[in-house]
């Protein structure tokens, strides 16, 4: 079974409508990778995916393991395993970093029924995730992503990643903004996270970050459809001859 | 026409409450004559309404419509189970005196080995058998205000405490207020806390109900004089049953280079008015009062300050949170008055409220009157909701929406909250918070 289908999806938001009939389908151990130019539709599909109030589906469907995701809350499909690392995380003042991922990991973990973690055993797990991706303990005692610098925030992201373990990322723009130290941090980050039974789906606007993170497919987004599906040389193809000619095929 | 009121029914029951219960009052010649007076001045008054400015907000004659009859002195199942309630607020090494229905409870309280310097006597006591001083001290607050000279006239017993010159109490002391009233009834209690010179205290004050006390009327009040650089910490919980009524009042005086920190929650009662007024009687004195509403159902509370610097150099801020849930009504009502010569005053004020539900509401009056040229003052107040963005993406990491707005409600009130110096009672004032939240999911 497919882990996650996007079948035919029709969004609209407000009067709008932004996706005309996607359709993506995601197996475990795969990485795809979707690019197109901005305003295409890429965070539009991840919100979606995630449970993002304000975005009406009028047609087609969302497959988690073959059940329908998009009657599901987003902490249901938290805990289930779905995971997006957010373009633009929030700041939370006031709201420890430490306290929040100890809250998060025990709000999923009860949702799975398993037992809830104890502030030691989380301290334990917390730290040497942090020390794999080389965060900071200090950085867990600040308020959530505040006055975090954009490599922090987008580290914090993969941070998440890495102890939730979930069966799908989605990672969206997790390049921009990144120095190309940072992004190769990020990009290690992500990459010791690749298993056979996870699957990452890659959003960028950038052939850049598919330097780091070698996708298996590619597929090119233009104005709310997957315009061409390919491996990852479909990236330096578009690399050398741009975005224009998807969207007149758009 | 305030005569007229007066005297419809409620204020008859109230005049018979008097004349029976005048007896029982502790306290004679000036004592009763001030009971007397007092009663008189509330009765022309009868309850405050909203055409009152001070109570346009709290409208006590549709809030409250009758003063409860004072309640029985407890007896030996009362205190029973007042011995348990105390246990919801109870802190590791605080010194604890207990009041149940408005009245002291010796078993209840620890006053054995009191520090040299450190004096409790009952209210009950110094109104019998006090020096003339401390009587006038405990009958200072005028009777202007209604609720006050209410308390004047019926107040049956309270905490006396004195704190010498010098002495600074490293151990919290904790007044807790339990209400046990097995039928409707009100308490009414009267405090004192002086401390002298170089002291040091840390105060904690609660108000609790008793297993099966739902309805009555917690009417107290408090004086605190604080001496030349002396400090006081003070925290104050309200977590009265959600069908009571709580009516305080606090009055406070700073000497010079004196400094007051004070933290009030208000998490329970159905209505509830806190009001206090701080007096800077020294210079180069400084004030943190920090306040928080937790409320839903159809809870009502009003905080009502009043700062008054009366001397140079001095220093007030004023940080106010309210949280307001369902049809919820939250009052922050905050005066500064900067007299002529106060020049050099630094006041702040700011106040911001978070609605839950549609329905709830938040009001907020910061009047500030300055008549001095030379100072910094300042006072700021949002209102809004919960930002769906914060609670999307606390969502999609697993919170669910009751989860998420937890964290967000904790949050909001926590930086009030971290003002608390001492780490126990900080702690119980989160536990506080979170015993309001659970009530609500
Ligand atoms: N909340 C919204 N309200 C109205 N239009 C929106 C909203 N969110 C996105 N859009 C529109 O949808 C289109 C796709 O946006 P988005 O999904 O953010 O694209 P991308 O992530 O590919 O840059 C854009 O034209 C954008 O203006
Ligand atoms: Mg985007």
């Amino acid at each position: 079974m497919s882990l996650l289908e996007v079948k035919d999806l029709k969004v609209r938001v407000e009067d709008n409508e932004i996706l005309h009939g996607l359709t993506l389908t995601v197996n475990p151990g795969e990485v795809h990778a979707i690019m197109g130019p901005n305003g295409s539709g890429k965070s539009t599909l991840s919100h979606v995916i995630a449970g993002k109030p304000g975005y009406e589906v009028t047609d087609g469907e969302i497959l988690f393991r073959g059940e329908d995701l998009l009657e599901m809350e987003p902490d249901e499909r938290a805990a289930k395993g779905v995971f997006l690392a957010f373009q633009y995380p929030v700041e939370i003042p006031g709201v420890t970093t430490w306290n929040f991922l100890h809250t998060a990991l025990n709000a999923q973990r009860k949702a799975r029924g398993q037992s809830q973690l104890t502030s030691p055993e989380f301290l334990k797990k917390v730290r040497e995730v942090a020390k794999s991706l080389n965060i900071p303990q200090d950085m867990l005692k600040r308020g959530v992503n505040v006055g975090f610098s954009g490599g922090e925030k987008k580290r914090n992201e993969i941070l998440q990643m890495a102890l939730f373990e979930p069966a799908v990322c989605i990672l969206d723009e997790m390049d921009s903004g990144l120095d190309i130290d940072a992004l190769r941090i990020a990009a290690d980050g992500v990459n010791a996270l690749r298993s056979p039974d996870r699957a990452m789906v890659v959003i960028t606007h950038y052939q850049r970050l598919l330097n780091y993170i070698i996708p298996d497919f590619v597929h090119v987004m233009s104005r709310g459809r997957v315009v061409k599906s390919g491996g990852k040389e479909l990236a330096l193809e578009l690399e050398a001859s741009g975005y224009a000619q998807f969207e007149d095929a758009a | 026409m305030n005569l007229v009121l007066a005297k419809n029914e409620t204020g008859r029951a109230l005049s018979d409450s008097f004349a029976i219960a005048r007896d029982r009052l502790p306290g004679a010649g000036k004592v009763a004559e001030a009971r007397s007076a007092a009663f008189e001045a509330y009765e022309r008054a009868g309850l405050p309404h909203r055409r009152i400015e001070d109570w346009k907000y709290t409208d006590l004659r549709a809030l409250m419509r009758e003063v409860l009859p004072l309640a029985p002195a407890p007896d030996a199942a009362a205190l029973k189970r007042a011995a348990a309630a105390v246990k919801l607020q109870a802190i590791k090494g605080a010194r604890r005196l207990v009041l149940v229905d408005g009245v002291f409870a010796p078993k209840l309280s620890e006053l054995d080995g009191l520090e040299k310097g450190l004096t409790v006597r009952t209210l009950q006591d110094v109104l019998e058998a006090g020096d003339a001083a401390l009587q006038a001290q405990l009958l200072t607050p005028d009777n202007a205000n209604p609720m006050v000279a209410l308390n004047s006239a019926m107040m049956t017993d309270g905490v006396v405490i004195e704190i010498a010159d010098g002495l600074v109490l490293k151990q919290p002391l904790q007044v807790i207020h339990v209400a046990n009233a097995a039928t409707p009834a009100a308490m009414f209690t009267r405090s004192l806390l002086r401390l002298g010179r170089d002291a040091g205290l840390t105060l904690v004050e609660g108000y609790i109900a008793a297993d099966g006390a739902e309805v009555y009327q917690a009417h107290d009040s408090l004086i605190i004089a604080i001496g030349d650089n002396s400090r006081l910490d003070h925290v104050r919980l309200v977590e009265d049953s959600r069908e009571a009524i709580n009516i305080s009042s606090s009055v406070v005086t700073l000497g010079a280079h004196a400094h007051f920190n004070t933290f009030g929650m208000t998490s329970g009662a159905a209505v509830s008015r806190y009001q206090a007024t701080i007096a800077f009687a020294g210079e180069h004195s400084r004030v943190e009062t920090n306040g928080v509403n937790l409320l839903n159902g159809r809870q009502h509370a009003d905080t009502t300050l009043f700062m008054d610097h009366a001397v140079p150099h001095c220093a007030s801020r004023e940080v106010f949170r309210a949280v307001a849930d369902n049809r919820a009504h939250s009052v922050f009502q905050g005066r500064i008055v900067v007299r002529p010569d106060a020049q050099k005053t630094d006041a702040k004020m700011m106040t911001r409220a978070l609605l839950l539900s549609d329905d709830a509401e938040a009001d907020n009056k910061p009047e500030l009157e300055i008549f001095a040229d030379d100072v910094t003052c300042g006072h700021g107040a949002t209102t809004g909701a919960l930002e769906e963005s914060l609670l999307f993406y606390l969502r999609a990491r697993g919170l669910s929406e009751k989860e998420a707005q937890a964290l967000l409600i904790q949050a909001f009130v926590g930086e009030a909250i971290e003002s608390i110096v001492n780490d126990d009672l900080r702690e119980l004032a989160i536990a506080a918070t979170r015993r309001w939240l659970e009530a609500r999911s």
